[in-house]
């Protein structure tokens, strides 16, 4: 139990004990011979008892039971004789539950027998066992589940569970389970919109009061903070999703370079949510436009897992040069979105442009790219439209009057107490509360600068989460740096090379050496064509699938340990240039991320034709297979992979197989 | 009492003992039970028909006899003024204690003597329900546990962290003192107090952890139980140091929790304190004394040479024997007997003002069995000493049920300074019965006006006063030369444990070398923390 010392197994008389083992052994063979030849007399399930009552860890010996119960109930109908089995499988969990209390096993037992519903259950006497166990042990969550499963069954309302966890809280505060179960029935009940609750602002109120009074009590307990936790996720997210932006974005013009080389066969349309949605498809969202009809759009969720939703839903119109070609005048479409009742409607047009550019190369990737684009104090086009989405959220911002005025008053609360107290609690609440507040106002005076400074104390004060806290305050400067045009034209530059894209000019933004360890904020990165990430800390680039017109892609100089971890960038069709020089690529042997991934043994991918070539130049595939399925997927131009562990001979024959299209690599012209 | 005629005194015999105990109050009963636990042969007689002398609990008639009786003379008690003459009836269902207020901590000794002689066969005990503190015109209840803390509704947010922070540091000092490591540096092991601040007076320790006003009130009144004003500084009559408030605390919280079937830290026994010293004198019976009540010392002898003590004479003209002589502080030694000055004069120290209430309501809601302390300045600026009060009620059986008896006490060097903080406090808690149209008056104007004053909590009022009596009580010390002893009066003290090591000191000069009933002197070796609450 929580909080109390574990008491040492008592010592046990070697005689004793192998004489136990020697009767569970016995037990257990003659159980499985049991539950093999199907013999479900009285005498053998009395054997599963004796064994179950020893140790009710054994599965088999519930399963078995759960048959012999159907099999032997299977032609009764008599009331009593069904009453009387139940309630011997009752008396029988029971008797386990004293041996272990936690054991899954015995407690997804009785949930089985009475889920049956094949007599009424006496829930009197299941109330009373519950009491009896929490009185044992005030925060073991089997018996908390169970609650939830018995007040279920009985139909006891969510009014009288909440108050039960009221009584619990009064009891003790350091109850976790009983926190949890609150904020689940208040879930419920205000989603319902049960009778009292109809207030959702004003319900909440109470509960932050009450939190408070745990929170100030004793602020290094944990289960107050998860609650409040709770609360703030309730204050600060809007329960809708909505579109938080696009690309391209409203009113949007695009010039489309004449001057391309390559086809450019497919445009990207992009739209970021709050949170995961699924279901964007024709219907829901409407392409209107003259030549571009809607069936030449397919809308597809990015997701690593394969999952229908998704926060980040990319559509390509296809073969779009020809129509631009087609039309002197441009291309204009309206896009229409519904989205959870609301409908959002963009505007943008594209238009063929004969202006020649004075771009350096324009021959393309005949010289190598630097990542030394000329910075420009020049307003970048789309800068300005990216910042719509926030007037949006402004618009509702009468409707987050309470949110904003409890969040204020909760940060003025943790402030005080911040003061005299060293608290991590207090610190990452406060931190967690000002990144609320933001993220619902916008502008005026923000709170990065308190932000970052309380993760830069965070990271000091409890160095074993140090990783957290540096990923939290990653988000937190990303945040800053891309919250207005004014802060993002420092990191902002253009490069004019018509080889890269048919979009011109290419924008590029450097956020390198800022000691990021996570990625965030895409969906205001959408226009990023060149990204400069190297000098940092990044382990994982997960979010940069959404940059869906990067070309130019630094990682150079962060601890990227593994080719699953640049997964992401599968996705990004357009890279053409990619640097991970200097990063840890190879340096652990095993890469613990793969088995996430797919795999060929997954088949849900084609083995290259290329691996056969490469047994034959004695490259053993199997060592690599992560590089070249990543490889396999892009058409790259230009590779850096100097400075890697995983980089040797070898491999720089590999990636020159598995890269048809690479020109220079490690900086060296491929012939 | 007194006048039982002379023939119905039975004959003593043997007439020679070890020790002759006259009174039967509590420190004498022990003094008797201990003698007979060390082998001694004890007499114990009293003048009065009933048990436990200064520290009985009597139906509330004989009560105000005792303590009106001229008779009881030295006058012990002085200035009883009660509200009507009137007794609410039936009088002789109300059980009320002498000594109150009076509680036992479960961990103090007290309870630990009468589990080790045997004596808590005798006695029941109920638990108080809660702990009160008068602040700001207002009953609040005293957050004396992380719990308690969390539900409190009248301290603020950064109250309650301080006063959790300080319960945290008291806790680690406590949990290292009885593990008794010194504070190993690196460890995770917690605070220790250091000697330096166990040293200074406890209010400047509070200071020292940053502790507002009302929490230092609520820990040095309301747990540490100080009875002065500490805030003077030098004119402090009894400044409690941080040692002595930090024991008191931890005498609190290992009090809590230490019977299972005990709500707090403090119990109360069934039919009053007066059984306590009843339950001692069953033990020494059982371990030989002869009891005789109603049984006045007329005399004390003296050897005629050596001026010593030898014997007694009692009422029935009977000369009984010993070495040692243990009085009641009410024995008043007669004036033939000049020689004996230092008996005579067990020295006064201070008053005790005290109060008895009765009532029909319980001060709040859903408690029977009440404590409640009024800090110091609570009641006006002027009040220098804390008053405590008791409500007790049908359920401990000292009261017919729907009725509660409300004790009070402060220590006072001046009687009538000290009836006055009791009378107000009453007023603080009560509506006095005499003007119930006023009151009523008042409190509709009140409303109606919605004045500034702090009315009841949801338009509660306050219960009435159906009986008061105030008194005064004198403190006298427990002496001792040698071969007799005087046993201390009760004490201004919430609990026995003063009287109790004043006691011990006296067993001690007696019989040196002896061990103050020792483990185990239990009659029958009954499991002894099982039986504690229940039936008797």
């Amino acid at each position: 139990m929580h909080g109390r010392p574990r008491k040492a197994t008592k010592q046990e008389d070697p005689a004793a004990a192998a004489a136990k083992s020697a009767r569970l052994r016995e037990l257990q063979s003659q159980l499985l011979h049991f539950h093999h030849n199907r013999i479900y007399t009285k005498e053998a399930v009395s054997v599963s008892s004796k064994l179950l009552e020893i140790n009710p860890e054994i599965y088999t010996g519930w399963n078995y039971r759960k048959l012999a119960f159907q099999h032997n109930l299977k032609e009764v109908s008599d009331t009593d004789t069904i009453k009387s089995a139940i309630e011997d499988e009752l008396r029988m969990v029971e008797v386990a539950l004293r041996r272990n209390p936690k054991s899954y096993g015995a407690w997804y037992h009785r949930k089985w027998i009475l889920g049956q519903k094949l007599v009424p259950a006496n829930f009197d006497h299941e109330f009373r066992l519950l009491d009896m166990l929490l009185e044992a042990d005030a925060r073991n969550f089997h018996g908390w589940n169970y609650r939830r499963f018995i007040a279920r069954l009985k139909d006891v309302s969510e009014e009288e569970e909440l108050k039960f966890t009221m009584d619990m809280i009064n009891a003790n505060f350091s109850n976790y389970s009983a926190w949890h179960n609150r904020s689940m029935l208040l879930s419920k009940l205000l989603t319902k919109k049960v009778k009292g609750f109809h207030e959702e602002e004003s319900i909440l109120t109470d509960e932050f009061e009450l939190v408070r009074q745990a929170l100030f009590t004793d602020p290094s307990d944990q289960s107050g903070w998860f609650y409040h936790l709770w609360l703030l996720d309730q204050t600060s997210t809007p329960h809708k999703p909505h579109l938080v932006s696009s690309w391209p974005s409203d009113k949007l013009n695009i010039e489309i370079s004449s001057q391309f080389k390559e086809k450019c066969e497919r445009f990207p349309i992009i739209f970021c949510f709050n949170q995961q949605v699924d279901g964007i498809n024709l219907a829901t969202a409407t392409v209107n436009s003259k030549l571009v009809s809607s069936e030449h759009i397919t809308w597809k969720p990015l997701s690593a897992n394969n999952s229908t939703k998704s926060k980040i839903w990319v559509a390509f119109l296809e073969n779009f040069n020809k129509y631009c070609e087609n039309s002197e005048e441009g291309l204009s479409f309206e896009i229409s979105v519904h989205c959870c009742e609301s409908i959002v409607h963009l505007k943008f047009a594209m238009k063929l442009s004969h202006m020649d550019h004075q771009g350096k190369n324009r021959d393309g990737f005949e010289e190598l790219f630097l990542w030394d684009c000329p910075k420009s104090q020049e307003i970048n086009p789309y800068l300005v439209s990216s910042d719509q989405w926030r007037l949006r959220v402004e618009s509702v911002e009468e409707d987050a009057k309470w949110h904003l005025d409890t969040l204020s008053a909760e940060i003025a609360l943790f402030k005080m107490s911040e003061c005299d107290e060293d608290s991590k609690f207090v610190k990452l609440t406060l931190a967690r509360l000002l990144g609320a507040h933001n993220s619902i106002k916008s502008g005026g005076s923000s709170y990065f600068e308190e932000i970052l400074k309380l993760y830069d104390d965070l990271i000091k004060l409890d160095a074993p989460h140090y990783r957290y806290y540096r990923d939290e305050r990653s988000l937190v400067l990303l945040d800053q740096l891309t919250s207005s045009k004014d802060s993002l034209v420092e990191y902002s530059s253009r490069c004019e090379n018509s080889s890269f894209s048919c979009i011109n000019p290419q924008l590029c933004i450097n956020f390198s050496g800022l000691n990021l360890t996570r990625i965030g904020f895409v969906e205001r990165l959408l226009w990023v064509q060149i990204l400069d990430l190297s000098h940092n800390s990044l382990t994982s680039i997960s979010g940069l699938e959404a940059l869906q017109l990067l070309v130019c892609l630094n990682l150079s100089h962060n601890q990227i340990m593994s080719f699953t971890a640049v997964e992401p960038i599968k996705s990004l069709q357009s890279l053409k240039v990619l640097d991970l020089s200097f990063n840890e690529i190879g340096s652990h042997p095993v890469d613990t991320t793969r088995y996430l991934c797919s795999s060929p043994l997954s088949h849900t991918c084609d083995v290259p034709e290329a691996m056969e070539e490469l047994a034959k130049e004695n490259i053993q595939i199997g060592d690599f297979w992560e590089a070249i399925l990543l490889f396999k997927s892009l058409r790259l131009v230009q590779l850096d992979m100097q400075g890697n562990p995983v980089t040797n001979d070898r491999f720089r024959v590999l990636v020159e197989k598995v890269n048809p299209c690479l020109k220079w690599l490690d900086g060296k012209p491929v012939c | 009492m007194a006048e039982i005629p002379t023939s119905d005194y039975p004959t003593i015999d043997p007439t020679s003992f070890d020790l002759i105990v006259s009174g039967t109050g509590l420190s004498a009963s022990l003094l008797a039970a201990a003698a007979s636990v060390a082998g001694k042969s004890v007499l114990h007689i009293d003048p009065n028909s009933f048990y436990g002398s200064h520290f009985s609990s009597l139906p509330l008639p004989s009560f105000l006899s005792y303590i009106s009786s001229a008779s009881s003379s030295p006058n012990l008690y002085s200035d009883v003024e009660t509200s009507s003459e009137s007794l609410p009836e039936p009088s002789r269902s109300f059980l009320v204690d002498l000594v109150g207020p009076r509680l036992l901590y479960c961990s103090d000794e007290t309870v630990d003597l009468l589990l080790r002689s045997g004596a808590s066969h005798h006695v029941e005990f109920k638990s108080v329900d809660s702990s009160l503190v008068y602040w700001d015109g207002k009953l609040c209840s005293v957050p004396d546990s992380r719990q308690a803390i969390f539900k409190d509704k009248s301290l603020g947010l950064a109250e309650k962290s301080q006063m959790m922070k300080f319960f945290k540091l008291v806790q680690s000092h406590i949990a290292l003192t009885r593990s008794g490591t010194t504070v190993e540096s690196g460890e995770e092991a917690g605070v220790m107090i250091p000697e330096e601040d166990l040293e200074m007076p406890f209010v400047e320790f509070l200071k020292k952890q940053r502790l507002p006003p009302k929490i230092r009130a609520l820990v040095l009144y309301a747990i540490a139980m100080a009875d002065y004003e500490q805030d003077n500084g030098d004119s402090c009559k009894m400044v409690v140091s941080t040692r002595e408030g930090i024991e008191t605390i931890s005498l609190y919280t290992s009090s809590i929790g230490r019977f299972a079937n005990a709500i707090g830290a403090f119990i109360y026994p069934m039919y009053g304190h007066g059984e306590l010293p009843q339950a001692f004198c069953r033990c020494a019976a059982v371990k030989g004394a002869l009891y005789v009540l109603r049984m006045p010392v007329i005399d004390i002898l003296t050897d005629m040479e050596s001026n010593k003590y030898i014997g007694v004479r009692l009422a029935s003209g009977q000369e009984i024997f010993s070495s040692q002589l243990v009085l009641d502080p009410s024995y008043e030694i007669p004036a033939s007997l000049s020689p004996r000055e230092n008996i005579v004069s067990s020295n006064l120290s201070s008053y005790v003002a005290r109060g008895v209430c009765i009532t029909n309501r319980s001060l709040e809601l859903n408690s029977a069995n009440i404590l409640l302390v009024f800090p110091p300045k609570s009641l006006h600026q002027e009040q220098l000493t804390a008053v405590r009060a008791l409500q007790i009620s049908a359920n401990v059986a000292v009261c017919p049920s729907g009725f509660f008896i409300v004790h009070l006490s402060t220590p006072c060097e001046d009687a009538a300074l000290g009836k006055e903080y009791i009378t107000s406090a009453m007023k603080a808690l009560f509506n006095s019965r005499e003007l119930p149209a006023e009151s009523v008056e008042a409190q509709t104007k009140e409303e109606g006006e919605s004045v500034e004053a702090p009315t009841q909590e949801e338009g509660e009022t306050k219960p009435t006063l159906l009986w008061s009596c105030a008194f005064v009580q004198e403190l006298r010390e427990a002496s001792y030369d040698g071969a007799a002893s005087i046993c201390p009066m009760p004490d201004a003290n919430l609990d026995f444990r003063n009287i109790l090591s004043t006691t011990r000191k006296l067993f001690q000069n007696m019989y040196p070398g002896e061990e103050f009933i020792p483990q185990n002197s239990a009659p029958d070796n009954i499991d002894d923390d099982a039986d504690e609450g229940s039936p008797e």
